[in-house]
């Protein structure tokens, strides 16, 4: 059971008081797309070992949703930031780049 | 025979004798037995038999890896199957019997299995039952599930109470032998908050039934000191018979608790879940003794050579008048000596190691002129229910006998391994240690907390320090680098010196003698729960499991209740051995929690019966209770399905209050429906985007029917929308939506279009709603006075806010019955008067409440759909023929895109029917229609399904809605529903709205 914390609140809480709403900053499609853009942004998703960002709810709390950056090995939880953002921020990328040279994920890196 | 002797039994209260009953027969112990060590005090070394073969067995442990001394325990309300003998505690009235043997524990008919042995090989259930297929239901399916099985389940309700305790530490230290109350102690002296937790009811695990010295004194009174010290800490917590069941992610750990396992009359919850969050864990889990594989090592009275030494010392248990002893170590000479001092005969102490330098252990069997056979096996144990004997070998041979020496038990240790399973779950690795012949923590890879730093430290023996003086010095270290990573200094102390006898190292031994044939192998059982031998490994390898995951399910090493605490090494040294790979590449298994079975009811806790799950009421909840309602879950609410009257039976009720309504008037609770409101200068702007219909052009006053898609296309809600002003909007949603509907809207507004103005709130809870419904619904609104409800002045799909009987009220003139219905809000606290209020007013007009099977089957009679019954999360707006609800103008909404799909525009997907039975009978809910032709499993192809069926009072016959292929086209066609009940239901393909198909009832 993981501890996140909220970076909307700044509470640090069990998993139990969050849910997880999967891969982060995925760009929508809708009318007027492509067939492979749709399919793309409605089934296609990274299975990592490593560096991932994700969508969570701070459900039983503040009820606002962020990010999280965490490496799905180890466990370790790289950050957390606002969703507001179509990708990670610049420091949080910095923070994986110093523990885990040379990832990339998705375009970013 | 095994039984009580005149002296010993440190852990025994002996003037406090105990009965109790073992297969009817009624036994004596004392308090402080554990029931293994009374039912071996008492002669009763059989305990049960084994899974497959049903071989007899004894016990062969004395802790928590016993993998045969399973039992029933108590009757009815504390009936408990597979209870482990060598952790059950005796007490005064203690009940058990023996499981999985028929008719009875001395002879069991399923012992034919023994026979059929090598006509049931590894793999023997994959091979044997997969054909002809026809034998599955009558030959196969029976017989496994009559061998099926340990022990029985439980009939009666449990009588006991269980909680949940949530617990937050600095360090948590699991194990309390001398590493982990050293370690705890060391840890809790940086003022770190240290909690420690030990599986049995006494603190300082093996050491002092090992001995030795601590700082030049009895390692017994180390023990004892440090207790007192840790429990003079303010800052130390201490929990006995609490075991760490599993180490997960961020330092949480379940600790299971037995607080009156062993005084069952005592007050209180019977078991305690304990949700640790620690900053960093100790694990002084000790190390758990090896079986040798020699054959016939399964026969009741061989047992683990520490097994034996417990007993004597701990509760002064002989196991047998002569024990051999078979060894690859120094340690199984403590168990020769401590018989010796007991007065019992150990005729020889056979060790596979070569005759060598001579350490102090082989010295000491000299002084006391034991017989040490050095390089030495056991070809063979002799007896059937008990051991009579063994037969000698060379070590080095295959299994020619030497020598028989008659004895009635033996002791027998392969050596020793860490017990790693708290240090793996939740991912921390194993290094092989080649010189001791085990698996233990790999110190540099544990498993790693939200910071990326390990928060799992092994101590002592559970860290590969068998030594004490290694174990002391191994702890003391953990204990500081513990207390360091939790973010304490740690104090300047040295570790205490412990002292044992030097030992000479072990000799790893996989199989006795290392040459046996093949007979000897098919006899040298590795798991003995599950019946799998040496002979069953090898044959997995042979056959291509050679992944040890693999090998583990075809021959089940491992998978028993024990989950291979005994065979898990041998087994996988026995697999390295047959593919000719080092056993640190084969590797080990998964250790999953929890590390021993773990009752149910502590993990349920207090969340059993009216706190399982909190139910929601709406205001008239108690007015419905004391009126007849039959309950009906809907989400976390309670709805009447139907307000039963004295003489009636349910169907009657519902049918009264069908024609009730259509004829008079009803009153439905409507208050669960949810109630969101949406706010803010762009509210519009989103709800067209959540809505297929277009929201934004709906002018306040009026309502509008919505519904609503996920981004896949398909139907996830439904609702009557009101414009309150410009910026404001209020969304009716399903009773079971609410939640899940607004926090659908906040994940767009939060996650995609943020910067939209808009606020949503979830008001539901707000308001009592109430439908009155009827074509006196107007009538006893007037008569309550007020506003006005006129045609004029509320048309069809308005509301407005006002005052009726003296309420404020908001009424919506809306309709999911297809009469003349207003839905009125009043606030929360006041719906039971405005309830009483319409239900005094309205008698004269015929007023009766109606519940949800009535609303039902009114909203069927019209055609309208119902969330969970025509969708199932699978269905588009288009297949209900919901077109018309859907923008044509609009550019996007949620599920726009998806329903472009050319899965989604296939003109083969079902469409919405209305269903008319030929005779006028009801069609089975659920039922599929038949079409011509079969599908290529030979079953007849289908064309449709039923979605929703009633019969209805109001045309006196079955109607039903459903999905038919082609159904729009299909109008007049007669279509078979096959029932389950082998009856074929004719239906005719009509439209859905089976009365009023004008709408001049709603609209007056
Ligand atoms: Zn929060």
């Amino acid at each position: 059971m993981l501890i996140l914390t909220c970076p909307m609140c700044g509470v640090t809480a069990e998993e139990t008081e969050f849910h997880g709403g999967g891969e982060a900053h995925l760009k929508r499609f809708g009318p007027g797309s492509s067939e492979d853009e749709f399919e793309g942004y409605l089934f296609m998703r990274e299975n990592p070992k490593g560096v991932h960002f994700e969508r969570w709810r701070h459900a039983n709390g503040c009820g606002k949703w962020f990010h999280a950056a965490r490496c799905t090995t180890t466990l370790e939880v790289f950050g957390t930031y606002a969703a507001q953002t179509y990708e990670p921020p610049a420091e949080i990328k910095a923070v994986i780049s110093d523990k885990r040279p040379g990832w990339r994920w998705r375009e970013h890196s | 025979m095994s039984t009580r002797l005149a002296t010993g039994g440190r852990l025994l209260t002996k003037d406090k004798p105990v009965t109790f009953r073992f297969n009817g027969k009624q036994l004596r112990g004392y308090e402080g037995d554990t029931l293994a060590s009374a039912l071996l005090a008492n002669d009763q070394m059989l305990v049960g038999r084994s899974f497959k073969y049903h071989r007899p067995r004894g016990i062969v442990a004395s802790g928590a890896e016993e993998p045969n001394g399973l039992v029933n325990m108590g009757d009815e309300g504390k009936f408990e199957p597979n209870q482990r003998v060598t952790t059950t505690e005796l007490f005064d009235g203690l009940s058990a019997t023996s499981q999985n043997h028929w008719p009875s524990l001395e002879f069991d008919v399923g012992v034919i299995n023994k026979y059929m042995s090598r006509f049931m090989p590894a793999g023997f259930y994959y091979k044997t039952f997969m054909y002809p297929r026809a034998f599955w239901k009558h030959v196969y399916e029976p017989f496994i599930r009559q061998a099926a099985g340990l022990g029985k389940a439980p009939k009666a309700r449990d009588v006991d109470t269980y909680e949940h305790y949530h617990a937050f530490c600095d360090v948590l230290v699991i194990g309390g032998g001398v590493a982990g109350l050293l370690a705890a102690k060391t840890a809790a002296q940086s003022g770190a908050k240290v909690m420690l937790i030990e599986q049995t009811a006494h603190w300082g695990g093996r050491a002092p039934v090992d001995g030795g010295t601590v700082d030049g004194d009895p390692v017994e009174d180390f023990v004892e000191k440090t207790v007192a010290e840790l429990a003079s800490m303010e800052n130390v917590t201490l929990r006995n018979r609490t075991m760490g069941a599993g180490v997960y992610d961020h330092g949480y750990v379940l600790g299971y608790e037995r607080l009156t396992d062993h005084a069952p009359e005592a007050a209180g919850p019977r078991h305690r879940l304990w949700r640790v969050r620690a900053g960093h864990i100790i694990t002084a889990t000790g190390a758990i003794e090896r079986p040798l594989s020699f054959a016939g090592n399964d026969i009741p009275g061989v047992m683990l050579a520490s097994a034996v030494r417990d007993y004597v010392a701990n509760w002064g248990v002989s196991i047998g008048d002569r024990t051999v002893i078979v060894t690859n170590n120094d340690d199984a000479y403590l168990t020769a000596f401590a018989l010796k001092f007991a007065g019992l005969e150990v005729p020889a102490i056979v060790d596979a190691r070569p005759a060598g330098d001579e350490s102090p252990a082989m010295a000491q069997a000299k002084a006391l002129g034991l017989r040490v056979l050095h390089g030495h096996g056991i070809a063979k144990v002799k007896g059937n229910k008990r051991v009579t004997g063994v037969a000698i070998c060379a070590q080095a041979g295959e299994g020619a006998v030497l020598e028989e020496i008659t004895c009635d038990a033996v002791a027998m240790s392969g050596g020793w391994s860490p017990v790693v399973h708290l240090w793996s779950h939740c991912g921390g690795k194993l290094a092989w240690d080649d010189a001791q012949a085990f698996f233990k923590p790999d110190r540099d890879k544990a498993p790693t907390g939200a910071d990326g730093a390990g928060f799992v430290t092994a101590a002592g023996a559970a860290s590969g320090a068998l030594i004490l003086s290694d174990a002391l010095g191994d702890a003391h270290a953990a204990g500081q680098a513990a207390a360091k990573a939790a973010g304490f200094t740690a104090r300047k102390t040295k570790a205490p010196k412990g002292e044992t006898p030097a030992e000479a190292p072990m000799l790893p031994v996989w199989m006795m003698p290392q040459g046996a044939s093949a007979p000897l192998r098919a006899k040298a059982w590795l798991d003995y729960q599950n019946d799998v031998k040496v002979s069953d490994v090898q044959l997995a390898a042979r056959e291509g499991f050679e992944s040890v995951e693999h090998a583990k399910r075809y021959t089940t090493l491992g998978m028993a209740t024990d989950q291979g605490k005994l065979s898990n090494i041998n087994g996988l040294a026995t697999l390295a051995g047959a593919l000719d790979t080092p056993i640190p590449q084969v590797g080990t298994t998964t250790f999953r929690p929890p590390y021993t079975p773990i009752s149910m009811g502590a993990i349920g806790g207090e969340a059993r019966a009216e706190v399982f799950q909190p139910i929601r009421r709406t205001p008239m909840h108690d007015w419905h209770d004391t009126n007849g309602a039959d309950w009906e879950p809907v989400g976390h609410w309670r709805r009447p399905y139907a307000f039963v009257r004295d003489g009636e039976s349910t169907h009657d009720a519902v049918m009264r209050e069908v024609v009730n309504t259509r004829q008079n008037l009803g009153l439905l609770d409507a208050s669960t429906l949810g109630k969101l409101v949406v706010k803010g200068p762009d509210a519009g702007k989103f709800l067209d985007m959540l809505y297929t219909n277009m929201m934004s052009t709906l002018k306040p006053g009026k309502c509008r029917y919505g519904l609503m898609c996920s981004e896949n296309g398909f139907l996830i809600d439904d609702g009557v929308v009101a414009r309150i002003d410009e910026d404001t909007f209020l969304c009716h949603t399903t009773t079971g939506g609410a939640e899940r509907i607004h926090g659908h809207m906040e994940e767009w507004l939060q996650t995609e279009w943020w910067d939209w103005k808009v606020y949503v709130a979830n008001v539901t809870e707000q308001y009592a709603q109430v439908a009155v419904v009827g074509p006196n619904a107007r009538k006893v609104l007037e008569k309550l006075g007020g506003m006005d409800v006129s045609k004029e002045a509320l048309g069809f799909m308005e509301w407005a806010d006002g005052e009726i009987g003296g309420f404020k009220a908001r009424v919506y003139r809306i309709s999911f019955s297809g009469e003349l219905s207003y839905e009125i809000a009043v606030d929360a606290g006041q719906g039971q008067a405005f309830w009483d209020a319409l239900m005094a007013a309205g008698a004269e007009f015929g007023a009766m409440p109606y519940g949800t099977e009535c609303l039902h089957i009114l909203r069927a009679e019209k055609g309208f759909i119902m969330i969970g019954d025509e969708t199932d999360g699978t269905i588009i707006p288009q297949d209900l023929g919901l077109n018309w609800a859907i923008s044509k103008k609009k550019e996007d909404y949620l599920g726009k895109r998806a329903q472009a799909r050319s899965h989604m525009t296939d003109p083969e997907r079902w469409k919405l029917v209305g269903l008319e039975t030929v005779d006028g009978s009801t069609l089975p809910d659920g039922a599929y229609a038949a079409g011509e032709g079969v599908n290529a499993n030979g079953q007849r192809n289908v064309i449709g399904r039923v979605t929703s069926t009633y019969h209805s009072p109001t045309l006196g016959r079955g109607i039903a809605m459903g999905l038919v292929l082609h159904g729009p086209d299909r109008m007049g066609e007669v279509i078979s529903f096959p029932g389950t009940d082998g009856k074929t239901y004719e239906a005719r393909i009509v439209d859905p709205v089976f009365y009023d198909k004008e709408g001049e009832k709603q609209n007056v």
